[in-house]
């Protein structure tokens, strides 16, 4: 068969639900995740509001303590594994191929696979939520994202959430390996590694971080899974087990899986940032040592989270001075962004809004994890609202914001129509406000004592968390103004030219907009 | 249901007071509570030089930024320069800041040795965290004195949802509790802390000290107080349903003061003890009427199973359950032995065989239940 015919066959677009059931198409995959992860942001959105209601005022008048803490689990995993994990490998289903000049994923089997197991898995962690009829006596986990045990253990329904998280890992296993056999078997001949986008380097990289993490995850739920219902106590100290190794083996997960949410949002602001400066991207070969050079710390620093666990001081020592280092690597990243910038051509459409917006928020972020790193500072710090307002600075506006700007940067790309620029400003400009009255109060509010995950609070704190919860709302309702552009966009709009953007480079906007269903067939020569 | 609206109009007032001025947050707590030790002055100090720092390095770091968004822009004629790589300023940025982690890095190391020596104390107090209150155990000469530390009953009863309370009315709304902590002043104070249930941390902000309670481990700490007065804390490791409602309240007073009240403690141990042991059969009222008070009081069991005994959200319902009008042994398993796997804590480490007897007959008479009285021989009998 020759290449011709091969391309004729394919060129059928199958329609109705089969299309989505069996699709093995990259573009049809990545739209799907990123279609299930704003679902569940918004899922996720909905859990925070409850929790900001809540916390509006002193007392409580909303839900009951357990349903709060259900509340605080929920939101940190719906957004961790459902939102944030799932909306990067779908720019990476998206992308990696057309910026490789591939014709579509290593592995187009598993690929539909690993989407599809991801929605049984969200029904498994959300379903014990309406166990017992009513939605205030719902059964779901109520233990905190980090689900420590011994507390964990008193879950009556654990089995749902050791299935859920499972499942999770097996998708995000086979959407890594599918991305590292993709970029390393299909890149376009010329393009050597060196030579790669900067977004594709930082998702080798986060790929290899999952391929290494999710199994750890695994280990530790099925610990959890076997101390509950088949008599062993790897966690139980009354059986001779042990609760820190709980928290040893989850943060040697944990902390890797904080750069598997970041990395691939610096890949993004990599690609945009040079893009809107006009300028190549500053220090390239150091940024791909930086990006390698975190991910490789991220394995030896997990401890950080444990400074109030009574390590040795030895221990203690060795996990601060680590942990410092890596502000070194992250500085650099940084650096560059703005040398781009310096003596660049630069102009602010949507998507270097989101971009820069993310560099400064990011590096406030940043900062916070700096205070946290130092040690004696940490004990003050530690598990107070002040580590909240710190990874939402690196979370909301270092990974969500860096999602925005990529779909805000390649949207054009994938449906062929610009958006409404007044409505993508609304959305940015609404976002950003909201976000700082939402997360910024709470550095605050953690200074001055207050604990996290606390369903009601001592009257001094009242100030800071009306402006919380009112920044909270505004930002929530904000993301809805995304889901009218996003569907507006798809439905039509001012036709978008291949390269859509005057400064744009690389491969992927070398094929039409829209992207056709099969691109890049015969393999582009990259110089 | 009632809502603060006072407290509401104040809030939303003071906010909008921020927005027009800074200096309306000067009214609000920005920062570290004032510390009462030397070393939490010391871990005050080196929070506030890393985070000059960082506004430092910020300031640099955005200068160049926003010079380059507003010189370098295209509507003003910029043109892209081509440079993309420049090793010199590259290996400077990446040692600068390693000089700055290294001047971080030495106050923060003596800080951190400062605070992981234990030894040298002049008394020891074991602090026991448990769902969801404090156990403070003394050495009062050789006799161990140990009291529950629960939330104040009135903040207990106005946190309910729908309690109808005005909670912005309460003084220290969640910082009271029924028993304090007692510490000298001007002591080196070691503390055992542990756990007999899940993780919490015990953690009292102006004394910069804060430490997990890990069911387990006897973990170290220390800490000192230089002047008399009250000081509040609260839970910081989530615990449960009730993390919010386990403050920790430490009263420091002079020497003879603490001595005095370590002495009242231990007659009083002493006296509740051989009451406890003492042979005698109590009558289903003197029981009941005890057993109310514990189970509203320091055993805390209304926090699960209700003051109605209706159980709260997901949490066993005590009237007319199998357990509570079944046989005495079952009900007196559960409540001495706990069960394990759950919340319900075996609170024969926490309460004596009278208490324990007449909680468990006050739950076997009330809310409609009748049946039989359990005597703290029982108990005895089935530890």
């Amino acid at each position: 068969m020759t290449a011709t015919t091969h391309e004729e066959h394919h060129d059928e677009i199958p329609t109705g639900i089969k299309r989505w059931l069996f699709t093995t198409n990259h573009k049809d995959i990545g739209t799907m995740y990123l279609w299930f992860s704003f679902i569940m942001l918004l899922i996720g959105g909905l859990f925070a509001l409850v929790i900001r209601a809540e916390l509006f005022q002193p007392g409580m008048q909303v839900v009951d303590p357990n349903f709060f803490n259900m509340m605080t689990t929920l939101h940190g995993l719906v957004m961790v594994f459902g939102a944030i994990m799932p909306a990067f490998v779908g720019l990476a289903n998206w992308q990696i191929p057309l910026m490789v000049g591939a014709p579509d994923m290593a592995l187009p089997r598993m690929n539909n696979w690993s989407f599809w197991i991801l929605p049984f898995a969200g029904f498994m962690l959300l379903a014990p939520m309406f166990v017992g009829g009513n939605f205030a006596s719902g059964q779901g986990p109520a233990f905190g994202w980090t689900f420590y045990e011994p507390l964990s253990g008193q879950y009556d329904k654990l089995v749902f959430f050791v299935f859920a998280v499972h499942l999770l890992g097996f998708s995000s296993i086979m959407g890594s390996i599918n991305i590292i056999a993709t970029i390393l078997n299909m890149r376009a001949p010329g393009m050597t590694l060196m030579k790669m986008p900067m977004f594709v380097w930082t998702w080798l990289i986060t790929a290899f971080l999952l391929i290494a993490v999710m199994p750890v995850l695994a280990g530790v739920v099925t610990m959890m899974l076997t101390d509950k219902y088949f008599g062993t106590s790897f966690f139980d100290a009354a059986g001779g087990g042990d609760p820190v190794l709980f928290q040893h083996v989850f943060w040697f997960f944990g902390h890797p899986e904080v750069y598997i949410m970041i990395l691939p949002a610096f890949g993004v602001v990599s690609e945009i940032i040079p893009t809107f400066a006009r300028k190549k991207l500053f220090g390239y070969a150091s940024m791909v040592y930086a990006t390698a050079s975190i991910a490789f710390l991220s394995f030896i620093v997990w401890a950080h989270h444990m400074f109030t666990v009574g390590m040795p001081v030895a221990g203690e020592l060795y996990f601060m001075y680590a942990t410092v280092l890596i502000a070194v690597p992250t500085g650099v990243k940084v650096f560059n962004w703005i040398s781009t910038m310096y003596r660049g051509s630069m102009t602010y459409e949507i998507p270097m809004l989101w971009a820069l917006c993310f560099v400064i928020l990011f590096t406030i972020g940043g900062f916070s994890g700096l205070m946290l790193g130092v040690a004696p500072a940490d004990f003050q710090y530690h598990d107070t609202y002040f580590v909240v307002a710190h990874f939402h600075y690196v979370l909301v506006s270092g990974s969500l914001f860096g999602l925005f700007a990529g779909v805000y940067y390649w949207l054009p790309k994938w449906t062929g129509n610009m958006y409404s620029n007044g409505l993508a400003q609304l959305h940015f400009w609404l976002s950003t406000i909201a976000m700082n009255l939402t997360f910024f109060p709470m550095h605050f509010t953690g200074l001055a004592g207050m604990p996290r995950r606390y369903a009601d609070y001592p009257l001094q704190f009242t100030e800071f968390n009306v402006m919380s919860s009112v920044g909270a709302f505004m930002f929530g309702f904000s993301q809805l103004i995304f889901l009218w552009l996003v569907i507006k966009t798809i439905k039509g709009g001012e036709k978008a030219t291949d390269r859509v953007w005057e400064g744009s480079h690389g491969l992927e906007w070398t094929i039409p907009s829209p992207a056709p269903y099969h691109s890049f067939t015969t393999a582009p020569e990259v110089k | 249901m009632k809502l603060p609206f006072e407290r509401k109009t104040h809030a939303i007032s003071a906010f909008l007071l921020m927005l027009v001025s800074g200096s309306a947050l000067a009214d609000y707590k920005l920062n570290f509570q004032e510390p009462v030790n030397q070393l939490g002055q010391e871990i005050f100090d080196l929070h506030m030089l890393v985070f000059w720092i960082c506004v430092g390095i910020a300031l640099v770091v955005f200068s160049v930024m926003f010079y380059s968004m507003i010189a370098h822009r295209k509507s003003k004629g910029a043109v892209a320069a081509d440079f993309h790589e420049n090793t010199t300023v590259e290996v400077i940025w990446t040692i600068i800041p390693f000089i700055i982690l290294i001047s971080v890095a030495i106050p923060a190391t003596s800080t951190l040795i400062k605070i992981e020596d234990t030894g040298d104390a002049d008394i020891t107090i074991k602090v026991t965290g448990l769902q969801w209150k404090w156990k403070y155990e003394y050495d009062a000469d050789g006799t161990p004195v140990s009291f529950i530390s629960s939330l104040h009953p009135d903040h207990n009863k106005a946190r309910a949802v729908d309690s109808g309370i005005d909670v912005t009315k309460i003084e220290n709304y969640l910082l009271e509790v029924d028993n304090m902590m007692v510490v000298p002043v001007n002591k080196k104070i070691r503390l055992l802390v542990t756990s007999d249930d899940v993780i919490h941390s015990w953690w009292v902000p102006q004394f910069a000290t804060k430490k997990d309670a890990i069911p387990g481990y006897v973990n170290e700490t220390w800490t000192s107080v230089d002047k008399p007065g009250i000081y509040r804390g609260q839970c910081t490791e989530l615990c449960g349903k009730d993390h919010a409602f386990m403050p920790i309240v430490v009263k420091a007073v002079e020497e003879n003061e603490y001595n005095a009240w370590l002495a009242a403690k231990k007659t009083e141990a002493v006296a509740a003890a051989a009451e406890a042991a003492a042979d005698k059969v109590w009558s289903k009222d003197e029981l009941v009427a005890r057993g109310q008070e514990i189970y509203m009081g320091k055993g805390g069991c209304f926090g699960c199973h209700g003051a109605n005994g209706e159980g709260v959200a997901t949490f066993p319902k005590l009237a007319g359950s199998a357990i509570t009008i079944g046989p005495d042994a079952a009900h007196i398993d559960v409540v001495v032995n706990g069960k394990p796997g759950t919340a319900m804590a075996a609170y024969g480490n926490q309460l004596n065989d009278l208490e324990l007897a007449a909680v468990i007959t006050y739950e076997r008479n009330a809310w409609g239940n009748a049946a039989s009285v359990v005597q703290p021989a029982d108990i005895k009998a089935a530890r």
